[in-house]
């Protein structure tokens, strides 16, 4: 069949060469790929770093308790204690402070106070770890010295957890400053959460005649538990890892002692202080291992608050096309 | 009776319990009013010409300045840049424009586990990689962390800001016959480009105030940095040394740094609502 | 005409002759796409079935047929826009310039050139001025020589009967035009690259009745450089614009033939029960 003539035009009319797409769909996989490959030389790096003092130790460096790298004894369980402490520590004070704080932000306050809360707590999340450990030496912890655990000691010196010498520098002075760290966090995933619960589930709790608190209780609370379980697994992640505010202000003394006035010592810390100290090659081994155990806990913490948080998005997904 | 009696006993438990949920508030906001009080009594003061013009003095002789770390956190900002834009970006456009749901599930997955890693890690991976086998702490390194630390989060940014691109604009532009590549270079990363720079500006507020991944990589350095080679001072690195020192001079010198980095970094987010409020009136 | 369908669908949809096109279709002296029992897929989803059809050269055809009938995914074949809907699938041929444009060695890029498309939905690109929307293709195809471009962006306005309006404001976005111009916009884009045919998806069906005849009278002065073929709902507007009309329904093409006939003379019951049903 004769089709009609074709008039002459300045684009060239051959096929355009199909290199540049092939090139650039490969070039951009291959970014894309970026991440794996980061993930592979993480996990990599610390293996490789660390698999002397794996082989050597083995199972006894999580479960020693002497850190002594003149001796060559190298067993990891106070930074282990110390990370889990100081991060529970930040999560007690964090968690309730932040639901809180987001239930005022989407359910109780005025309008005109959202956005400029919002915006300071998110400002709070920009500041630098470094200056919160700045602000924590100079400010809080000779507060905390002269005000608050003496106070605390008179009031709960019957129980373990406050006693002994008070410092200023500790357990609980580290947990304080990595819960300040993880607020924002915590604050502002589960104020997305409560946002996304639909209005309609509210309105049937007032249609009841609930009151605030109630509506709040029933509708958003309840439907929102799971969700705001992954934020506060989230914020662990968070606390886990964090280096420099709790390095100045946790004493970094390897030891584990009931009393929160003691001062500790975290996983990140120790690699933070003895990282360019290590003059043996067991001692670099020893704070790789180290690294790769932290790693370990905030990839395993990391990946059960996603999961929580995927099935409540997926809760919300489904509520709302039925 | 009975009944109202216990309306009353509800209303007080409701008010309480937003009483409660202010206080909350003020408490999670107090740190940053407390902190901003401190920088600014404390730092303002100390922020004078040598601060930003001199090198760090001798180890306890007052005076001196911060100018070597202020340049040297410049410089490992650009250099992580250079890795972590590129690579960042051009991740987000396959995510955006390429991939497969199952593949970007997965790529999304990963860049979601590596924004989790403490920042430390970076750190000691990065010496294990760079420092070990060059014998020697240098700009390369810290910024090799720092840039590796930008990837992930560029990578997710510029994904969501090219898919609120319309795919109206992908199919005009193809079906003036422009390839797929030059329709994603030329229209749909220009439609986002002011999404894409604010990701990587946030990404870079991000990274500024970092300070753990360059503890064993950048290390510092007491003097101007010569060669990219060698170790670097950066900024925050100065005020963590200083404010574990036991002089008040350096002390003093901690706040003032801390006092501009905070400013830098809030610089950097005043210019991304900046660029954000534009966007959202174009969209609308 | 929508109101008239349900009943439509219930009673005639089944007759046996449906699934196939009619022969007296018209015979110009050469046709622009020769397209030869075309069937396309969403997916399972069958969406166009079997359809053949000469679409005259410099002429204009129109389109029409109820909602969902596959009129835009028919225009979306004939420059290979379909393919950008992942996992569609399509069979048969259709002849352009002696040549199938699904055969592989074609590449697509080429054919859009030579094909272009003006959507419903204006789409200036928003990060540039008029200037730079008109002269994009032009750019981006490598054409770098700054007096043609300069030709081209005059000629391409006048011909989208908007030079008069812009002449002074080309540096202006694109989407500081008003709707009816951007629709304008949009077809000067496409004619910047001097495309031999316009494939137009209800170019004016969200423009008021002023911009709409604009959009009209262009069509009607486009004809005698292009080939163009347009989806409408508007009847009318099929009948004022068009020389040809094609009748699809439910993924087939019932009717084909010039615009006077189907519009006073239909010869199938569908294409009456439609146009009657637009009309009474
Ligand atoms: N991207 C897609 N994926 C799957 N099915 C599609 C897609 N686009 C269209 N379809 C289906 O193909 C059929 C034809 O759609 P098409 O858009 O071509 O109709 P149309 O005649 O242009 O309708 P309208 O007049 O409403 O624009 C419809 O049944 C539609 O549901
Ligand atoms: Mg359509």
């Amino acid at each position: 069949m004769a089709t009609a003539a074709v008039p002459t035009s300045v684009l060239q009319l051959r096929p355009a060469s199909r290199f540049g797409d092939r090139a650039f769909e490969w070039l951009t996989f291959a970014m894309s790929l970026g991440v794996v490959v980061l993930v592979i030389l993480v996990g990599w790096q610390l293996a490789r770093g660390s698999h002397l003092a794996i082989t050597k130790f083995g199972f006894h460096f999580l479960a020693t308790s002497t850190w002594d790298p003149v001796a060559e004894q190298y067993g990891a369980l106070p930074f282990i204690y110390g990370t889990v402490v100081s991060s529970l520590l930040a999560l007690i004070i964090a968690v309730p402070l932040s639901i809180a704080t987001a239930i005022y932000l989407t359910e109780l306050a005025p309008l005109w106070i959202r956005q400029p809360l919002a915006s300071g707590i998110e400002m709070l999340a920009a500041i630098p770890s470094v200056i919160l450990g700045l602000w924590g030496i100079f400010v809080m912890i000779p507060w905390l010295r002269a005000h608050a655990f003496p106070a605390l000691k008179a009031a709960l010196g019957w129980t373990p957890f406050f006693t002994g010498p008070i410092y200023g520098v500790s357990m609980l002075a580290g947990g304080i400053i990595i819960a300040i760290m993880i607020l924002p966090i915590i604050t502002s995933v589960a104020r997305e959460i409560m946002r996304s619960v639909p209005n309609l589930q509210r309105e049937a709790a007032y249609a009841l005649g609930a009151t605030k608190w109630e509506v709040t209780r029933i509708a958003v609370l309840s439907y929102a538990k799971n969700g705001l379980f992954g934020a506060a697994i989230l914020g662990l992640g968070r606390a886990l890892g964090e280096t420099m505010a709790v390095t100045m202000v946790i004493g970094n003394t390897p030891q584990i002692k009931a009393s929160l006035f003691a001062p500790g010592y975290t996983l990140a810390s120790v690699i933070a202080n003895e990282f360019t100290e290590a003059t043996t090659d067991m001692y670099l081994q020893a704070l790789f291992e180290i690294g790769l155990v932290l790693f370990g806990i905030t990839i395993l913490a990391n990946l059960l608050a996603q999961l929580l948080l995927k099935t409540m998005t997926r809760k919300m997904t489904t509520r709302v096309a039925q | 009776m009975s009944g109202s009696a216990n309306h009353q006993f509800r209303k007080a438990k409701s008010l309480i319990a937003s009483l409660l949920c202010s206080v909350a508030a003020l408490l999670v906001i107090a740190p940053l009013g407390l902190i901003f009080f401190y920088l600014l009594r404390s730092g303002l003061s100390s922020l004078n010409v040598a601060f930003f013009t001199n090198l760090p003095r001798p180890v306890g002789e007052p005076g001196g300045g911060m100018a070597n770390a202020i340049v040297g956190s410049g410089e490992l900002l650009a250099l992580a840049s250079l890795i972590g834009v590129p690579v960042g970006v051009l991740g987000g456009v396959y995510l955006a424009e390429y991939g497969t749901a199952r593949v970007n599930a997965l790529l999304r997955f990963v860049a979601d586990v590596l924004n989790g890693v403490p920042s430390i890690i970076w750190g000691v991976v990065v010496y294990g990689l760079i420092v070990l086998p060059f014998k020697s702490f240098s700009a390369y390194a810290g910024s090799l962390a720092l840039g590796f630390m930008m990837i992930p989060l560029i990578m997710r940014t510029t994904e969501e800001v090219l898919l609120l691109v319309p795919g109206g604009y992908r199919e005009a532009a193809l079906a003036l016959g422009i390839s797929r590549w030059k329709t994603i270079v030329h229209i749909v990363m220009k439609t986002a480009s002011k999404g894409i720079v604010t990701g990587v500006l946030l990404a870079l507020a991000r990274i500024a105030g970092e300070t753990a991944p360059l503890l064993f990589t950048a290390f510092g350095n007491r003097f101007w940095n010569r060669s990219l080679a060698e170790p670097i001072a950066a900024l925050p690195l100065q005020i963590f040394t200083y404010a574990i020192s036991p002089y008040d001079d350096w002390h003093r010198q901690a706040w003032a740094g801390a006092l501009l980095l905070v400013a830098m970094i809030f610089l950097i987010n005043l210019l991304v609502r900046f660029l954000t409020r534009g966007r959202a009136a174009r969209v609308a | 005409m929508i109101e008239t369908l349900p009943a439509m669908q219930t009673t005639r949809v089944r007759t046996v002759d449906f699934m196939q096109p009619l022969t007296d279709q018209p015979q110009p002296d050469a046709p622009a796409f020769g397209v030869k029992n075309l069937s396309m897929w969403y997916g399972a989803k069958e969406a166009i079935k079997n359809v053949t059809i000469d679409v005259p050269a410099k002429r204009v055809t129109a389109i029409i047929g109820p909602s969902g009938c596959g009129k835009s995914t028919f225009l979306r074949c004939l420059n290979r826009m379909h393919e950008l809907v992942p996992r569609t699938r399509v069979e048969g041929e259709v002849l352009f310039a002696g040549q199938n444009l699904y055969s592989p060695d074609v590449d697509p890029a080429m054919i859009r050139r030579r094909i272009g498309m003006v959507f419903q939905k204006s789409n200036p690109f928003p990060t540039m001025s008029i200037a730079e929307n008109v002269l994009v293709g032009l750019k981006l195809n490598g054409v770098r020589d700054r007096n043609l471009l300069n030709e081209r962006l005059e000629k391409s306005l006048r011909m989208a009967a908007l030079w008069s309006e812009v002449k002074d404001d080309l540096r202006k976005p694109g989407i500081s035009l008003s709707g009816g111009q951007q629709q304008r916009l949009c077809i000067a884009r496409a004619i910047a690259i001097e495309p031999e045919v316009l494939l137009m998806d209800e170019p004016a069906s969200a423009l008021d009745p002023i911009a709409t005849m604009k959009i009209e009278e262009l069509i009607t002065e486009l004809k005698a450089n292009y080939t163009i073929v347009i989806v409408t709902h508007n009847m009318q507007q099929a009948s004022r614009c068009s020389d040809f009309t094609a009748f699809f329904y439910m993924g087939a093409l019932i009717e084909f033939a010039n615009t006077a006939k189907i519009f006073s003379n239909p010869t199938r019951r569908q294409t009456e029960d439609y146009i009657t049903g637009r009309f009474g």
